[in-house]
C-alpha cells in the first residue's frame, strides 16, 4: 500500500508497461547482443538516443523548481552545434582530438552565455520565464544560420563522431554522457544545500527572501545550468547527424522536456522536483517514440498516439483521479478497514 | 450591547441540531460525540484551541466531510450532506477567513457568481447590477455593484462574501475568523451587518480567536475541546476566565503578566536606533531599543506599526533616514545583509512571506541558517538532525516530526517554526510583527511567555501585535502609532489597554 503511495509510482508503471508492451509485440526488444565488446539492442538504442533529451530535461527541472521555464533550450542545441562544427571545418584537421576538444569547450561556453542571458532577463530584470526565454527561442534559431552562414555545415571529424557512435566500457558514449550529467547535477542539488534552497525559492520567493536566501543568484543558476547542459545536448545532436542544422537541431524538444519533467511528477508551479522522476520521465517518452515507430504508427498521426499516451499517464497521476479510484476501491472494502483518509491531514 | 432585545432562543426549536457527531481521522477521534445547536435570530459562537474539533464540526455543517456517527437535523427534520452543495440547498452558507472570491471581477459578479441573471442565454448585465446592489443595500454596504472587487479594502470584501452567502436563501451563516484581518472600525461595520442579518433570524455561528469580539456579539458559546464537547454556555452568564479555562481544560494562571521592575535602575544599553526613518506610509520616526528590551508597536491596522517593523528590521529600504546597530549604520533594504548583523524579521503574513509551506519542518527551521552559509556549505545531516530537534524540544513545536511539510501544521505550531527559524541565526534583535494572528489561546500565551524569555535572556524584540492586551503584557517600551507616526513612547508599566486605546483611537488633532 505505502509502494502505491510513492511519487514515483505511476511513472515507473509506465514505463514498464511500455516496455512489456513492446517485448509483447516484438520479443527481441528486450535482447541485447554483445559483439566485438559493444553492446547492442533495442534497449540500447532507446538509452543513447535519449541523452540529449536527458540533459535538457534536467536542466528543465532545476529551471522550473525555480518557477520558470526555458523555451530556448532547443534553439541553444542549435547554436552550440553551429559552434561546434564552424570551429571543426575552419581547421585544417579535423580528426585531430585537440580541435574537437576546442570546439566542444567553445560551444560549452556560448550556451553557458546564453543561458546566462536567460537568467539575466528573468532573475535580474524580473521579466516573465516564457517571454524571457521566448526570446531567445525565437532569435536562436537564427543567430544559428548566422553563425554558419546560413547553410547546413557538414563535416568529418572521428573524434566528433565518437561523441554519439563511439563505445566506452561496451556502453554508447553518449549513454555515459547523460548518465555523467545525472550524477553530476543530483550531486550538487542534493549533497549541497542548493536543490533545497532552490525548492523554496520556487515554492515561497517572498518568504525565501526574507530568510535571506540569495535567491537572484539561485534562479540565474539554474538558466545557466539549463543552457549548458541544452549546449551539450547541441553536440550530441550535431554528432549524430555530423551536421549542424539550424532549423532541425532540437526542434520541439522543449515540449518532451518539459513533458518529462511533468511525467517525473515535477509540478509546474515550482517546488519541489525530482530529479529521478525526470530520468523516468525520459525513458519513458523515449520509449514511447521507438513503440511509435516500431508499431508502424503513420508518421503523420504519431503526436496524437503520443498524445493519446500523456493524457493518460498524467491523468493516473493526478490527486484528482487517484482520490476517486480511492474511492471506488473504499466502496468495496468493508466498512471499518483501517484506511487512512486523504483528507485527515488537512 | 448584547441580546437584551432578542428574544430568548432556548424556548424554540433549533434551526440546526447536531447530535452525536463523530468522526475519526487515522484511528484519532476528530470528533467525539458532540452535540451543537444554533437558533433563529442568535449569535453563537464556537470557541476551542486548535484541533479542539471547531474546523472539522463546521466542515460536517457545510457539508464538506460527512460524519461518520451522529445526525445533523435541520428545522427538526433529518439531513444528509454528502457534499457542499447539498449543505446549501439545506439553507446553510459559509463565509471563511481566507476570502475565496475573484478580485478582478466586479462586485456584482462576485455577489452573483454561478447564479448570474440570464436574458436570451446571455447574461443580463444590468439586472444583475440591480440585484447585487439590492443584496449590498440591505446589508447597507455603499459601494458601486459594477466596481472591482480587488478595489476595495479587506473589510469591503468580506462584506461582499457575506453578500455573496446571504444572497440566496439562508437560514444559518457561519463565519469562520471573519474578523483577523479587519481594524476596530471594519469590525464594528462587520458587526453591524451580523445584527441586521440577526434580526432577519438568521442564525449565525461565529467563530474567532478574539475574545473581545465574541463576548460583544455573541448570545451563547459552546466550547470543544479535544474533540468532546466542554459545554453551551450563555454568554452573559460565562466570565471570560471561565471560558479561557474551558477551552483550556487547566487553570489560567499561565495569563499571568511578566513581572517588570516598576523603575528601571540604569537606563539600557541602545541596540538599535532608528534615526527619522520615514517611507511613504510613515512620517519621521526615532525610536530607540535597548538590549534585552522589549518595544512594543501598538496601533490601528494602517497606523504604520508594519511599516515601521519593516523598517527597523531592514528589509524595506526607507524614503529618509538611517538605522544603526551598536551606534554603526545599517544598510537597509537587503534582508540578507540585515540578518547577517543579527536584525531579523517575522512578518505578519505567516502563509505567504513566512513558512515554505511544502517543505519539511526540519527545512524550515534551517532555512535562513542554510541560506547565511550559502548553498555550498550544507549542515551536515547528523548536526542538523540535532538542530532541529533541539528547536522543536525548545518550542514544543507539535507534532514532534521534522519530516512533515509545515503547511499541514496548526497556525501556532507553523509559528514557532518561524520563531525557531530565526533564533537559530541567535539574533540580536527579532522583529516579530503579529506573530500571534490567528493562533488559539494557548498557543499564544506561549508565545508571549517566550518573547519575555527571550528578552530575559538579553536579545532586543520589536513586538507587534493589533491585541493591545498582548502589548501591554509583554512590553517593556511601548510605542504608539496613529496615523503613520508614532504619537507617543511610554513604559509598559504604566498603561493600561484603555489608556492604550484612548491615544490609539483618538482622531488626529492635527
Amino acid at each position: 500500500m505505502k509502494l502505491l503511495r510513492h511519487r514515483l509510482v505511476w511513472a515507473v508503471a509506465a514505463l514498464v508497461t511500455l516496455i512489456v508492451v513492446n517485448t509483447i509485440s516484438r520479443p527481441t526488444f528486450l535482447s541485447i547482443t554483445l559483439q566485438d565488446g559493444e553492446l547492442y539492442g533495442s534497449l540500447i538504442d532507446i538509452l543513447r538516443n535519449s541523452a540529449p533529451l536527458m540533459l535538457v530535461a534536467l536542466g528543465m527541472t532545476v529551471v522550473i523548481a525555480t518557477r520558470g521555464i526555458d523555451l530556448s533550450v532547443g534553439a541553444i542545441m542549435a547554436v552550440s552545434g553551429a559552434v561546434a562544427l564552424t570551429v571543426i571545418e575552419a581547421s585544417p584537421t579535423p580528426d585531430n582530438l585537440g580541435v574537437v576538444l576546442v570546439a566542444i569547450a567553445v560551444a560549452a561556453l556560448v550556451s553557458l552565455v546564453l543561458g546566462a542571458w536567460n537568467g539575466l532577463l528573468v532573475a535580474v530584470l524580473g521579466i516573465q520565464p516564457i517571454i524571457a526565454t521566448l526570446v531567445l527561442m525565437l532569435a536562436g534559431r537564427g543567430i544559428a544560420l548566422l553563425i554558419t552562414g546560413g547553410f547546413i555545415t557538414t563535416i568529418n571529424s572521428e573524434p566528433y563522431q565518437f561523441i554519439s557512435q563511439g563505445y566506452v566500457l561496451g556502453l554508447p558514449f553518449a549513454f555515459l554522457v547523460s548518465i555523467a550529467a545525472i550524477v553530476v547535477v543530483a550531486l550538487i542539488e542534493r549533497r549541497t544545500a542548493l536543490g533545497m534552497l532552490t525548492e523554496a525559492v520556487g515554492i515561497n520567493p517572498e518568504a525565501s527572501r526574507l530568510a535571506g536566501v540569495r535567491s537572484r543568484g539561485i534562479v540565474w543558476g539554474a538558466y545557466i545550468a539549463s543552457g549548458l547542459l541544452a549546449g551539450i545536448a547541441g553536440i550530441l545532436y550535431s554528432s549524430n547527424i555530423m551536421a549542424a542544422d539550424a532549423n532541425a537541431a532540437g526542434l520541439y524538444i522543449e515540449l518532451d522536456a518539459i513533458l518529462a519533467v511533468v511525467l517525473g511528477g515535477t509540478s509546474l508551479a515550482g517546488g519541489k522536483f525530482s530529479l529521478a522522476g525526470t530520468v523516468v520521465g525520459v525513458f519513458t517518452i523515449q520509449t514511447l517514440k521507438s513503440t511509435i515507430t516500431f508499431l508502424g504508427v503513420p508518421p503523420a498521426v504519431s503526436p496524437v498516439f503520443l498524445a493519446a499516451v500523456v493524457v493518460i499517464v498524467v491523468l493516473v497521476q493526478s490527486p484528482r483521479t487517484r482520490s476517486a479510484l480511492a474511492r471506488l476501491t473504499r466502496r468495496r472494502t468493508p466498512a471499518g478497514g483501517a484506511r487512512i483518509d486523504p483528507e485527515a491531514a488537512s | 450591547m448584547t441580546s437584551d432585545d432578542a428574544v430568548d432562543p432556548v424556548t424554540e426549536a433549533p434551526v440546526v441540531e447536531i447530535t452525536g457527531a463523530t468522526v475519526r481521522f487515522a484511528g484519532t477521534l476528530a470528533l467525539d460525540h458532540v452535540d451543537f445547536r444554533v437558533h433563529a435570530g442568535e449569535v453563537h459562537s464556537l470557541m476551542g484551541e486548535n484541533g479542539a474539533g471547531k474546523s472539522t464540526l463546521i466542515r460536517a455543517l457545510t457539508g464538506a466531510r460527512p460524519l461518520d456517527e451522529g445526525v445533523i437535523r435541520i428545522h427538526g427534520k433529518v439531513a444528509r450532506f454528502a457534499r457542499p452543495r447539498d449543505a446549501q440547498r439545506a439553507g446553510i452558507a459559509a463565509v471563511y477567513q481566507e476570502i475565496d472570491l475573484l478580485p478582478n471581477l466586479s462586485v456584482a459578479e462576485n455577489v452573483l457568481l454561478g447564479r448570474e441573471p440570464r436574458r436570451f442565454g446571455a447574461i443580463d448585465w444590468p439586472r444583475m447590477r440591480r440585484e447585487a446592489g439590492a443584496v449590498l443595500a440591505g446589508l447597507g454596504i455603499d459601494i458601486d455593484p459594477a466596481s472591482a472587487l480587488g478595489s476595495h479594502s479587506v473589510a469591503v470584501q468580506q462584506l461582499v462574501a457575506i453578500a455573496r452567502a446571504i444572497s440566496r436563501e439562508v437560514s444559518v451563516l457561519v463565519l469562520d475568523e471573519p474578523t483577523s484581518s479587519l481594524d476596530l472600525e471594519e469590525v464594528a461595520e462587520l458587526f453591524r451587518v451580523i445584527r441586521e442579518l440577526k434580526d432577519r433570524g438568521v442564525a449565525i455561528v461565529f467563530i474567532s480567536h478574539f475574545l473581545d469580539q465574541v463576548y460583544e456579539i455573541c448570545d451563547r458559546i459552546t466550547v470543544l475541546r479535544n474533540g468532546s464537547l466542554v459545554g453551551e454556555f450563555r454568554t452573559e452568564e460565562l466570565l471570560r476566565i471561565d471560558l479561557v479555562q474551558k477551552m483550556l481544560g487547566r487553570g489560567a494562571e499561565q495569563l499571568v503578566e511578566r513581572p517588570r521592575p516598576e523603575v528601571d535602575a540604569e537606563p539600557r544599553r541602545a541596540v538599535l536606533r532608528a534615526r527619522g526613518l520615514a517611507s511613504r506610509r510613515l512620517r519621521p520616526t526615532d525610536v530607540v531599543i535597548g538590549e534585552g528590551e522589549v518595544l512594543g508597536l501598538a496601533g490601528l491596522l494602517g497606523s504604520g506599526r508594519t511599516a515601521l517593523a519593516r523598517l527597523l528590521s531592514g528589509v524595506d529600504r526607507p524614503a529618509h533616514g538611517r538605522l544603526e546597530l551598536d551606534a554603526r549604520e545599517v544598510r537597509l533594504g537587503d534582508p540578507r545583509r540585515a540578518t547577517r548583523l543579527g536584525v531579523v524579521y517575522s512578518s505578519e503574513n505567516r502563509r505567504s512571506e513566512g513558512i515554505i509551506d511544502q517543505l519539511s519542518v526540519a527545512a524550515n527551521i534551517t532555512l535562513a541558517l542554510q541560506a547565511q552559509r550559502g548553498a555550498w556549505r550544507p549542515l551536515r545531516k547528523a548536526r542538523r538532525d540535532e538542530l532541529v530537534a533541539s528547536w522543536i524540544e525548545a518550542l514544543d513545536i507539535r507534532p514532534r516530526r521534522p519530516e512533515l511539510p509545515v503547511g499541514v501544521l496548526s497556525g501556532g505550531n507553523q509559528q514557532k517554526v518561524l520563531l525557531a527559524r530565526l533564533l537559530a541565526l541567535a539574533p540580536r534583535v527579532i522583529v516579530l510583527d503579529e506573530p500571534t494572528r490567528g493562533i488559539d489561546v494557548g498557543a499564544k500565551v506561549e508565545l508571549q511567555n517566550l518573547v519575555s524569555g527571550l528578552a530575559d535572556n538579553g536579545m532586543s524584540v520589536v513586538f507587534v501585535s493589533g491585541e493591545l492586551e498582548e502589548v501591554v503584557r509583554v512590553s517593556d517600551q511601548i510605542a504608539i502609532l496613529r496615523d503613520g507616526a508614532v504619537v507617543d513612547v511610554v513604559p509598559g508599566s504604566q498603561v493600561t489597554v484603555d489608556t492604550l486605546l484612548a491615544v490609539v483611537g483618538q482622531p488626529d488633532e492635527g
